[in-house]
């Protein structure tokens, strides 16, 4: 005790009383203030809140804004909204709600996803509101539904807008679809501009312009009785549409394109060259995206996302093949460009090639040889031992450099989600990827576009209009703005030193469909217009040196992928595009055919229009 | 030094006479506080009554909670003061260890990782750092002179520091401020100088943007945006203090009556039985009601600050005062959240709103004052 005294000094006790004097001062003044905004709340603004309560039977409720509908380069619609119903639940007024769900469940289809977004959409959401429980009720569903409508307190069938693709299957992969949104979407969103809807753009173009589709929310102001029930709306902030877009494909291209490909996997991507606006970007096998909106169940959906046929994988952007001999003419022009070989200077083939100090061979794809072949030749007939020896003497930085300048191993920029780059192979990626040093026969390999190269369809087809184009490089677009110009190039304009090269490589493009040996000569009968091209054939396997590559024994999904890019009309073009027909066999017999019918459809068109009069029909 | 005298049979009766022999020197409990506090209680069981809608069983788990606190209360105040403060530092200590644990090992319960689970009982060990943070830092005030010096200053801002942060991760502003302000309170009344003082606001206010940038989550900035601008987002976040502005405006002079109120009755106040109650009581009884709660607040508060006052030694005076702020800071924070003069942060008004472990904390708080009150030795001084 006499210790606790000691310590408890008198000067320290009046250190603690001040400042206890001064924390009741403290806790007074802010009970004052605090009381003061309550009055202040109460009494000076009384009037303004006293008639925003008797306004708060007044209900703010989000209205969603019409998405914008999409059209092709013809004002043809591409999506559009449709009456529809969907089932909407005010918990509020259900007793209970298991036993409801199940008698509903006898009555209309619901899956386990739409029973989950429910009930958790019923967690986030404030009283008296409609839940949506299924979005899309079927004719037989609203009907039924109507006759048992006593059974079902607190259910109401609600008027609604439904996305709708006119043309099904055809185009699938660039318009997209919408479906419900995710958690996950939400969260990277700004959730303000979702409250009154549960759908939005999950793939192509609905997902890249979903912010300019989706319009803005509107508001209103409902009035509810005393138990909260709606009884009529007194206000009204109209919401804004979404924005309308058009885009720079052509429909009835795309249809054509896709019925090209047939029960084939592949792509065809076709561009106008002079502006990078996409004609067609058809990749098979589709998808009927009307049933994604409508909703899946969980099974079908994972049937449609695990098929091995991969109909949702977009693979004219997302799909990465061995380029082949697509690569050829770029490499031939890189190859005189600096100074490497000569336009006229000729190689002797006699069907292999060697290098000095490697044990390996080399075989041309055609067994006895071209004989002598110059740049024209190599390129007409794919002569492999030519590029062989261009590739051994540029060697791969070269290559690699020459071939970035076309865009090689870069994504093409389009405005669609999901692109992805190819592959360019140099030094540097290869001790990044695989940390090995790069080799001198992977040179070789990398001279007939094999070995490490891939190449996305789409980027071959922006690659092919920059050869079109004489080195101006484009950026592919679907969305078409009127009166904007196109949205620029990543890539710088290539500029040689002796232009007329560009109308050389020209002249061996037009010689792989024109000319005597041309490896696409079949598809030249009958043309009354000129198409440069070049054919590919890409190995899906190694086949070893000494062994026969033999179709009859392989099975599909090892036979050889088949290319073919090309631009047309030759000297004034308007088409350029790259077709990839997965184990197609041969570019000349298989995407070639294809690409015909694509590029003839386009000019039997643009000659309809008047804009290729020198077209004899 | 003053002048001692052993209490005389005088003096005693004289004592026992005034604050009651069996609850004051029997239960060592406080005759005013629990009055008042009784008071307040029955008031919020009123509100809670009518934010319920008219329904009674809530009121009965709340009840419920309210006895455990009351028996908190008790047994705090068998502690005497001097018990107290030799086990500070082991409370301190071991609450430490169970916020650890928490962070480790604990549940999610909202997004936020909060609570541990005993097997038998889930409990959020920062609850109880609202308590064994004042005692900690009154333990160390009392290990020195006052006005205490630079050193004990620093050394007390890190005892407070330490748990507030792991607290904060949770992720728990509200509790964190609190207990913040629980520490900081004692600190206060131990005279920590005023330039010290200035220099701490200083600090904090030059901290604010890094805590905005690297300390606060999404949807707490979010919350900050829509204090500042309600209308932002009148369908979402801002909705709250809309609706709770509305109600407690629209209360008037006399308020609607209770079980009268629109805004609690159509369910426009969020959370009208926790965090915002004080909106339905607002609406219900106008600024009278207002008044009368504020009054009772008051007292409370007058009545910990006189425990205080007349505590005999340095740790038991600091610890009353600790409490009674952080009593203070509960409500205010509160109050000032549902008066749109503070942004939300979660904390529920103290002995009004329903349920949470709070109850248990802030009542075994107010056993420890009585404990302090009590367990005065009778001499004049």
């Amino acid at each position: 005790m006499a210790l606790d005294l000691i310590r408890d000094k008198t000067g320290e006790r009046r250190v603690v009383r001040t400042r206890l004097a001064i924390a009741a001062l403290l806790v007074f003044i802010l009970f004052a203030g605090l009381t003061g905004r309550i009055a202040y709340l109460q009494v000076a603004q009384y009037e303004h809140y006293s008639a925003r309560s008797q306004d708060n039977r007044v209900r703010l409720a989000p209205v969603t804004p019409t998405r914008g509908l999409i059209f092709d380069r013809n004002g043809q619609i591409l999506a559009e909204n449709r009456p529809a119903f969907r089932l909407t639940i005010v918990p509020e007024q259900v007793d209970d709600m298991t036993a409801l769900l199940d008698r509903l469940e006898r009555v209309i289809s619901l899956t386990e996803d739409e029973r989950e977004a429910f009930n958790r959409a019923r967690r986030q959401a404030r009283g008296f509101q409609e839940i949506p429980l299924k979005l899309r009720l079927s004719d037989e569903e609203v009907a039924q539904l109507t006759v048992d409508r006593h059974r079902f307190p607190g259910v109401e069938v609600r008027p609604d807008l439904a996305r709708h693709y006119p043309f099904g299957e055809i185009g699938a992969h660039v318009i997209g679809y919408v479906g419900r949104i995710s958690q996950a979407e939400l969260r990277e969103r700004d959730p303000r501009q979702y409250r009154g809807t549960s759908l939005i753009g999950k793939t192509g173009i609905e997902r890249q312009y979903e912010h300019l589709l989706r319009g803005e929310m509107g508001l209103e102001h409902i009035e509810t009785n005393a138990l909260g029930r709606p009884l009529n709306v007194l206000d009204r902030e109209p919401p804004t549409p979404g924005a309308d877009l058009q885009l720079t494909l052509d429909i009835e291209l795309q249809r054509i394109a896709e019925a090209a490909l047939g029960d084939y996997r592949g792509a065809i991507v076709a561009m106008d060259p002079r502006d990078g606006a996409v004609l067609a970007l058809a990749s098979r096998p589709g998808f009927d995206p009307n049933q994604l909106v409508a909703g899946l169940d969980r099974a079908a959906f994972d049937a449609l996302s695990q098929d091995p046929k991969q109909p949702l994988f977009n693979r004219a952007l997302r799909g990465r093949y061995p380029p082949g001999s697509v690569v050829k003419p770029f490499l031939a022009l890189a190859g005189v460009a600096s100074g490497h070989i000569t336009p006229d200077e000729r190689i002797f083939c006699n069907g292999t090639y060697e290098l000095p100090n490697v044990e390996r061979v080399w075989r041309d794809w055609k067994p006895e040889g071209h004989g002598h072949v110059d740049f024209i030749d190599s390129v007409a007939e794919s002569c492999d031992i030519y590029f062989y020896e261009l590739a051994y003497r540029m060697g791969i930085d070269a290559m690699h450099d020459w071939m970035s300048r076309f865009g090689f191993g870069a994504p093409a920029g389009i405005d669609l989600p999901g692109e992805r780059a190819g592959v360019m192979p140099s030094r540097e990626w290869k001790r990044a990827q695989l940390g090995e040093p790069w080799y001198h026969g992977e040179t070789i390999n990398t001279g007939i576009g094999q070995g490490f190269t891939l190449a996305t369809p789409l980027q071959m087809a922006v690659s092919t209009a920059m050869l079109a184009n004489r080195g101006r490089p484009v950026r592919p677009h679907l969305l078409a703005v009127p009166g904007a110009e196109s949205p620029p190039a990543d890539l710088p304009i290539m500029n040689l030193d002796d232009e007329s090269l560009w109308q050389l490589t020209t002249e061996s493009m037009i010689e792989v469909v024109h000319g005597q040996r041309g490896t696409a000569r079949a598809i030249g009968e009958g043309l009354d217009y000129q198409i440069a091209g070049k054919t590919g054939t890409a190995q899906v396997i190694g086949i070893g040196q000494d062994e026969e590559y033999d179709e009859e024994t392989l099975d599909e999904r090892f036979h050889d992928h088949a290319l073919f890019s090309a631009f047309a009309p030759a000297e004034d073009p308007r088409i350029a595009l790259a077709v990839v027909v997965e184990n197609g066999g041969s570019g000349s017999q298989t995407a070639a055919p294809m690409a015909r019918i694509v590029i003839d459809a386009w000019m039997e068109q643009l000659h309809e229009r008047g804009e290729l009069a020198f077209l004899k029909r | 030094m003053n002048a001692v005298n052993w209490p005389s049979s005088s003096v005693n009766a004289a004592a026992r006479k005034a604050t009651g022999g069996l609850l004051q020197r029997g239960l060592h409990l406080d005759g005013v506080l629990l009055a008042l506090l009784t008071i307040l209680g029955g008031v919020g069981m009123i509100v809670l009554y009518s934010a319920f809608g008219g329904r009674v069983e809530p009121l009965q788990s709340h009840l419920t909670r309210v006895g455990i606190g009351v028996a908190a209360m008790i047994v705090a105040a068998q502690f005497s003061p001097t018990r107290l403060e030799r086990l500070s530092p082991w409370v301190y200590g071991g609450v430490l260890l169970l916020l650890i644990a928490v962070l480790v090992a604990g549940q999610i319960g909202g997004g936020a990782r909060r609570w541990l689970d005993l097997g038998f009982f889930e409990f959020q060990p920062s609850e109880l750092m609202k308590l064994a943070l004042p005692m900690m830092v009154a333990w160390l005030m009392a290990r020195t002179t006052l006005p205490i010096g630079f050193g004990f200053a620093a050394l007390a801002l890190a005892v407070i520091a330490v748990p507030a942060a792991l607290i904060g991760l949770q992720p728990d502003l509200g509790t964190a401020v609190l207990v913040g302000a629980a520490g900081a309170g004692v600190l206060f009344l131990a005279g920590v100088r005023w330039r010290i003082i200035s220099a701490g606001v200083l600090l904090a206010c030059a901290a604010a943007p890094l805590l905005w940038v690297f300390g606060m989550q999404d949807y707490q900035r979010e919350r900050v945006l829509t204090f500042l601008d309600p209308g932002r987002d009148p369908l979402g976040a801002g909705y709250n203090i809309i609706q709770s502005q509305i109600a407690i405006g629209s209360g008037g002079l006399f308020g609607k009556g209770w079980l009268e109120g629109t805004q609690a009755h159509l369910n426009f106040i969020p959370e009208q039985h926790t965090d915002f109650v004080f909106a339905v009581l607002a609406e219900e009884f106008g600024l009278f009601g207002v008044i009368m709660l504020f009054a009772l607040y008051l007292a409370i508060i007058g009545r910990g600050l006189w425990i205080a006052h007349h505590a005999q030694d340095n740790f038991s005076r600091l610890l009353a005062g600790g409490i009674t702020l952080t009593f203070f800071v509960y409500a205010f924070v509160n109050l000032g959240m549902v008066s749109g003069l503070l942004p939300v942060v979660g904390l529920p008004l103290p002995l009004i709103s329903y349920g949470g472990s709070s109850v248990v904390t802030l009542l075994a708080g107010f056993g420890i004052l009585m404990s302090i009150h009590t367990h005065r030795r009778m001499w004049s001084s």
